[in-house]
Order: C-alpha cells, then sequence, then structure tokens
C-alpha cells in the first residue's frame, strides 16, 4: 500500500495553482463554519419543539400516574420504576462484569502463542459484539431469557418458581375479595361450598356467609360483607414476594435487565480498557517491584488510578442503557402496565417504550405526553452526564 | 541476660514477622485470574449465543414444521385426536389442501418458504392472503433500509466529514468548546426521541415543502437517522484526522499551502483509512437503527426508491411482529429471526470492513 501511493506531499507539489487560491480558502472555511453550526442548529430546534410540545403536560400527576388511556390523566409513573428497577439491576450486573473483563483483557496478558490468539479473539470480539444492533440483543434476550428456547416450560406454568402464593379470589356480594391460599397451583379451581373459610383484605380468617342462592343474600351491609353464593367458581391469582423467581424468566424484569446488560457490556468494557491503559506504565512495575503480584497491583495500583475514568464511561454506558428502547421493545411487545413492579419476576415497561407507545398514537394529545416524557427521560440523562462531566474534571484536576 | 536480648527492637520485630503461606498467594491468584477470564469468556458466549439462537430460530423458518392433524376420531367408542403428522413435503404450489394420510381430515399447508426464494424474492406479504399466497422475499425490506440509510449517509456522511475538518483544522479553542458537547449531547439522546422529532417536526415541515410526503415517510426517517450519525462519523473522523503528523501539515505550509489545500490535499488523504472505516461503522449503525424507523417510517414493505412513499425496513418488520399477536410457532414469527439473521451478517461484515480497512490500509508516516 505505501509503495503504490505517492507521500502527500508529492501529491501536493506541482498541482498548486495560484489564481482563487485564497478564495477557496475563504470560501471553505465558511462553508466549515456553516456546517459545524448546522449540528448546534439540529440540537436547537429538536429540543424547542419538544419543550413547546411537552411543558404544558409535565406536572406532578403526569410522573405518578399510571399510563390512562385518556391522555389528560395519563402518566408514566410505572415506566418511571421500571426504568429505575431494570437499570439498577443491570448495572449490579453489568459494572462488575466489565470492568473485569477490561482488567484481564489490559493487566492478565498472557505469553504464550495460543493464550494470546484467545486474548486477541476475545478483544475482536468485544469490538464486533459493539457493532451489533441493539434489537438483534433484543431477538437474543426474547429467545434465551424471555422463554429460555422453550426448554423450562412457559412463563405462566414455570420450570421452577419460588417466592409466589398462589390464592383462590372471590367477590363477596358486599364487593370485598376473599381469598383462599392455594398450595398448587395445578389444583383446579376452589368452588363455594358451606362452612368455608377465607381471608378477608386484612389478611383475617373468616367465616364465609354460604346461601344457597341470590335471592337469599342477606339485605344488610354487615350480613352481606362475606356472603357468597353456593357453587360459585373463582379466579386465580398469584402474589409474588419481593424475592419471587422462576424459570424462564418471562418477560420480567431480570430478563430487560440482563437483555440490557448485554447491550451496554462492550461500552463498559471498552471505556473500562481506555481508562486502566490512561494509567502509567511506572506506577505498576513500582508495585511489582516491591514484589506485589499481579493481581495486587491491580487492586491497589491500577485501578484505583484508573476509578475516574472508569466511573465516566460506567456512567455514560447507563445512560445509554436509560434511553434503549429497541431490546426492550422485542422483549416486551406491545403491553400494558399500570403498576410498577414489585419483584424482579414482575411485567415491566421502562420511559422510553412508554414514549414511543404514546408517540405511535395518531392522537395528538398523546404526542404532548410523549413529548413530555421525553423532557424527563433528556432530565435524567443530562443529570447523569453532568456527573461524568464533573468527574471527569475533577480528575484532571487531581492528577495535574 | 535473655530477657535482655529478647526485649531489642530487632528481635522484637523478627518475632512479629510471620511469613504468609506462598502456595495461598498463588492459589488466590489463580482463582482471580480465573474468575476474570470467565467474565471475558462471557463476551464470547454471547457472541456464540446471538449466532445459535438466530440461525437454529432462521433454519426453522425455512422448515416448517410438519402439521399436526389435531382431527377427533372415534376408535372404540371413546374419542381421540388423530395425533399423525402430515409431511410439509406433500404440499404443492396451488396451495391445494392435503388431507391426512390417517383419518383424511383436509389440511392448510403452511406457506412454503425456500431460502433462494427469501434472498432473492421482492414480495414481502406474510399477512395477507391464503397460506400459499404469502410470500417472503426479503428484498422488499431491505430496499427500506437501504433507502433510508443512504439518505442518512448523504446527510451525516457530508456534514460530519466537514464538521470533523473544521474541528481538527480550523476551530480554535473556543470554537470547540461549543460544537464538541453540542455533539457529545446529540450522540447522547436516545434514538426514540429522534424518532419522535421525525414525526411530529421532520414530516410537517417536509409536507409544507412537497404535498405528496406520506404521513409515513422514508424521507424523514432517513433525516433523523442521519442527524443520529452525524456526531458518530464526526466523532471517529475527527480521531482519524488528529492522528495524522503534525510534520506532514507542516511540511504542506511550508511549501505556501494554504489551509483549504492543506486539509483538503495532505490530511484527508492520509487519514482516508480512518475516514472510511468510520463511514463504514456509521452505515452499520444506520442499517441497525430500529425505534426511528418504527416511529416515521410505516409498514408497507415495498420495492420501491421514492422516499415521499411509506416502507419497512428490517428492523421494522421485527418491531410490527412483537407488537402484532402472532403465535411464536407462526412461519410469520420465525420469518422475524431470518432477518434478524441478515441484519445480524450485514452489520458484522460492515463491522469488521470496517476494522480492516482501518487496519490494514493504514497509512504510517514519519
Amino acid at each position: 500500500m505505501k509503495t503504490s501511493q505517492p507521500h502527500p506531499l508529492e501529491r501536493l507539489a506541482g498541482k498548486v495553482q495560484p489564481r482563487n487560491r485564497q478564495f477557496w480558502d475563504h470560501a471553505f472555511r465558511w462553508m466549515c463554519v456553516a456546517v459545524a453550526s448546522i449540528s448546534i442548529l439540529f440540537l436547537i430546534v429538536l429540543l424547542i419543539s419538544i419543550l413547546y410540545q411537552g411543558v404544558s403536560s409535565l406536572n406532578w400527576n403526569f410522573l405518578v400516574h399510571y399510563p390512562e388511556p385518556n391522555p389528560t390523566n395519563a402518566g408514566i409513573g410505572p415506566a418511571l420504576w421500571g426504568t429505575i428497577w431494570v437499570c439498577i439491576v443491570c448495572g449490579v450486573f453489568a459494572l462488575p462484569i466489565g470492568v473485569a473483563t477490561a482488567v484481564f483483557l489490559e493487566e492478565f496478558q498472557p505469553r504464550s502463542k495460543w493464550l494470546r490468539r484467545c486474548h486477541s479473539f476475545i478483544q475482536l470480539n468485544i469490538t464486533n459484539l459493539a457493532g451489533v444492533p441493539s434489537v438483534v440483543y433484543g431477538i437474543l434476550g426474547l429467545t434465551l431469557f424471555v422463554s429460555m428456547a422453550g426448554q423450562f416450560g412457559t412463563a405462566k406454568e414455570p420450570y421452577m418458581s419460588f417466592g409466589v402464593k398462589y390464592y383462590d379470589q372471590f367477590l363477596s356480594a358486599g364487593e370485598r375479595a376473599l381469598l383462599v391460599p392455594i398450595e398448587d397451583p395445578s389444583m383446579p379451581a376452589t368452588v363455594v361450598v358451606p362452612g368455608m373459610k377465607a381471608l378477608n383484605n386484612d389478611g383475617d380468617w373468616v367465616e364465609v356467609n354460604v346461601v344457597k342462592s341470590r335471592r337469599d343474600m342477606p339485605r344488610d351491609d354487615a350480613g352481606r360483607e362475606y356472603a357468597l353464593v353456593e357453587g360459585r367458581s373463582s379466579g386465580r391469582i398469584q402474589k409474588p414476594s419481593w424475592y419471587f423467581f422462576r424459570l424462564p424468566f418471562g418477560r420480567s424484569v431480570l430478563a430487560g435487565a440482563f437483555t440490557l446488560m448485554l447491550v451496554i457490556l462492550p461500552i463498559v468494557i471498552i471505556s473500562s480498557q481506555e481508562a486502566i491503559r490512561g494509567v502509567p506504565r511506572s506506577l505498576r512495575e513500582a508495585g511489582l517491584g516491591l514484589a506485589a503480584t499481579k493481581w495486587q497491583v491491580v487492586r491497589n495500583v491500577t485501578l484505583p488510578a484508573a476509578i475516574p475514568g472508569i466511573m465516566t464511561g460506567s456512567i455514560l454506558a447507563m445512560s445509554r442503557a436509560i434511553g434503549e428502547a429497541a431490546p426492550i421493545l422485542i422483549l416486551a411487545g406491545a403491553i400494558f402496565i399500570t403498576s410498577s413492579p414489585s419483584s424482579l419476576m414482575d411485567d415491566f415497561t421502562v420511559m422510553p417504550l412508554q414514549i414511543f407507545d404514546w408517540a405511535s398514537r395518531p392522537q395528538h394529545g398523546f404526542h404532548q405526553v410523549a413529548a413530555a416524557g421525553i423532557i424527563l427521560l433528556l432530565g435524567i440523562l443530562f443529570i447523569f452526564n453532568s456527573v461524568a462531566v464533573l468527574i471527569r474534571q475533577f480528575a484532571h484536576t487531581k492528577s495535574s | 541476660m535473655a530477657t535482655l536480648i529478647e526485649s531489642t527492637p530487632d528481635v522484637e520485630r523478627k518475632r512479629n514477622f510471620r511469613f504468609r503461606s506462598l502456595t495461598a498467594t498463588y492459589v488466590k491468584e489463580l482463582g482471580v485470574k480465573s474468575l476474570l477470564g470467565a467474565c471475558a469468556a462471557l463476551s464470547v458466549l454471547t457472541t456464540l449465543a446471538i449466532v445459535v439462537v438466530l440461525f437454529t430460530e432462521a433454519s426453522r423458518f425455512f422448515q416448517a414444521d410438519d402439521v399436526y392433524c389435531d382431527a377427533a376420531v372415534v376408535e372404540d367408542g371413546v374419542s381421540h385426536k388423530c395425533g399423525s403428522f402430515v409431511a410439509t413435503s406433500t404440499r404443492d404450489s396451488a396451495g391445494t389442501q392435503v388431507a391426512c394420510s390417517t383419518c383424511g381430515k383436509l389440511h392448510t399447508m403452511p406457506a412454503e418458504v425456500t431460502l433462494v426464494g427469501f434472498l432473492t424474492g421482492s414480495k414481502w406479504q406474510p399477512l395477507i392472503g391464503r397460506e400459499s399466497e404469502k410470500k417472503f422475499g426479503v428484498w422488499a425490506l431491505i430496499t427500506g433500509t437501504l433507502l433510508v440509510s443512504v439518505i442518512a449517509m448523504c446527510l451525516a456522511l457530508p456534514l460530519g466529514l466537514i464538521t470533523a475538518i473544521y474541528l481538527s483544522e480550523y476551530a480554535n479553542a473556543h470554537v470547540r468548546a461549543t460544537i464538541k458537547p453540542t455533539l457529545e449531547v446529540l450522540a447522547g439522546i436516545p434514538t426514540v426521541v429522534y424518532g419522535f422529532f421525525a414525526l411530529t417536526v421532520i414530516t410537517p415541515t417536509l409536507k409544507t415543502f412537497h404535498d405528496g410526503f406520506n404521513t409515513f415517510n422514508a424521507m424523514a426517517g432517513g433525516i433523523a437517522v442521519g442527524i443520529l450519525c452525524l456526531p458518530i462519523v464526526s466523532s471517529l473522523v475527527e480521531d482519524a484526522l488528529q492522528a495524522v503528523p503534525r510534520s506532514l501539515r507542516e511540511g504542506a505550509y511550508g511549501m505556501g499551502a494554504t489551509k483549504f489545500e492543506v486539509s483538503t490535499k495532505v490530511v484527508v488523504p492520509a487519514a482516508l483509512s480512518g475516514i472510511i472505516s468510520a463511514f463504514l461503522l456509521a452505515v452499520s449503525r444506520a442499517v441497525g437503527e430500529t425505534m426511528i424507523v418504527a416511529l416515521c417510517v410505516g409498514s408497507r414493505p415495498q420495492m420501491s426508491l421514492d422516499p415521499r412513499d411509506d416502507m419497512q425496513t428490517m428492523t421494522g418488520w421485527m418491531v410490527q411482529m412483537v407488537l402484532g399477536d402472532v403465535s411464536n410457532y407462526d412461519v410469520e414469527y420465525l420469518s422475524m429471526y431470518a432477518v434478524a439473521a441478515l441484519l445480524f451478517l450485514m452489520t458484522l461484515a460492515l463491522t469488521f470492513a470496517g476494522n480492516l480497512v482501518r487496519r490494514r490500509f493504514r497509512e504510517e508516516y514519519q
């Protein structure tokens, strides 16, 4: 390659025409200024248009309400909590694994020829993973985490689960829910029989007032409170504890968090590698000279010195995870969530997905709500990025 | 006497000194190293999982399962399901129903999908018509993807290149301090926001210029993807331009070249491998973009190069599939995996080519 092409200075020589040269120089400079300001223009137009559309819908109700079908009451509450849940779980897994991979690739480089090839293969692999579209990760998560390739049954009939209690629910004439605990979810639905007992709303056992037919129903409220018609069947509900776990994961917080982890892992690894590479070699050699082992050097010298860079990269990766919609969309599909998740196995939605849902509806009211959601999302991302910038500046002033 | 010797500081230090087990250190070191190695192996496992999942599911798309016969059969007074399978090889192109060999019930056979038909066909009609009329020609989707990507690149490549040249060669520290953060903010904005922007701002603006634009159109999507790719191109190209040694520029200035000539005739050619690699990575990003096209490009797969029309991209099809209520075992649903596998191969090839160009064709000047 080098020999076939002339040196750039040779290319220049002999082609220089004195006429109009200054003109072109000036023209190009102004074109550059114009083009560079286009990007600023894009940003200003984008922010102003979104603020203009969304700021009227942004209020406290919007933050806490669930996404009701009426756009004026619709809120982003469950999506906000879903984002918080998913991103925390994602960070808990992705950041240690990413930093560990970066440490392994940078600090534990093997000497033998074959292990070296393995090393460079992993490196190449990570570069390529960074280029895989996030929608493909979504498909991977859908197959691997949500349904586990069908190897462990379905989310409704899981292969294994614990931390969940099943109840048969009856609605009494006094509009109260009466619950009968069920040991085995495969049992047939409970039927009302005389003398049965059930749990009321407060979790206390009460005697059910079983009546023969609708006509025998007591008239007074106290009598109606726990009254059920004999032979009525029930609906099966499940009440998960906070530690509820099952295989396969289903469309749950954990599946979403694992999928996002795969999306941001390459980003965390690459930025951590750069941070570790930036630590001066002399520091490590001083540590090794004191007869410290490799891991002791990493733990006590390299990692503390690289922490600001690693944190900056991690925060940027987390902000990517917050804004990522495509994999979660593939994973969760069209869902309508009205409550925040309370366990790792709960259904969830995240802010970008909720915004997509609103934006894809034709009504103008929903577009306003979507814009309000975008303002909130951009606000959160702005805070994240500011923290990253602050850490970077703090580290600069400290090291200089 | 003995007590005196024991109380000297030297002896005291020796007594407090404990030899740590070297073996324990080695074992710990090995344990830590293998733990870190396991974390690194996870990335290889991810790639492996992507390949295995995409290609096994895609292969199920190309060889549809035999049809299960669920006809009720009464045998010795007991009713049960027939339970035999009708082989898909017995279907014909006209889509005639095939009778079960055991009980004689007629079955509609699933659409015939072949790899060649998938890769060469230009009609994508999986959801309308009878089973035999369904068509899976992926070029209708590839056209949409390519059209959006080409529009995006027409915007992002020139603007990104010139912005990078400006930042690297012309701008003073003051201007850089304005433009660099702007680009970083643009790069950090979630794609769903760009999709919303395209739907509510770019499309109405396009409509004021020309009436022919549809509510969903490829142009708005292309422009939004272009804005998305602009910071990627400019930052990668700027890195490549910065890597060109200062001596080359000084040499050109010494010969009396203007800044324009230095930039376009010396620096850009010298950094060409980096620039091409940046372009390829940006194309790969545009091809895989999902949320923007799902929001504003529409859902009508067609072989058309009219940017005013609504189209469907490969990623748009996947989104339509997961949003619709198609069963997990339907051939339409499995087509999602085949499209995803193709998309994965396309972006992988682009990333590979980008890295190869950067590494192999780098011109090194001393």
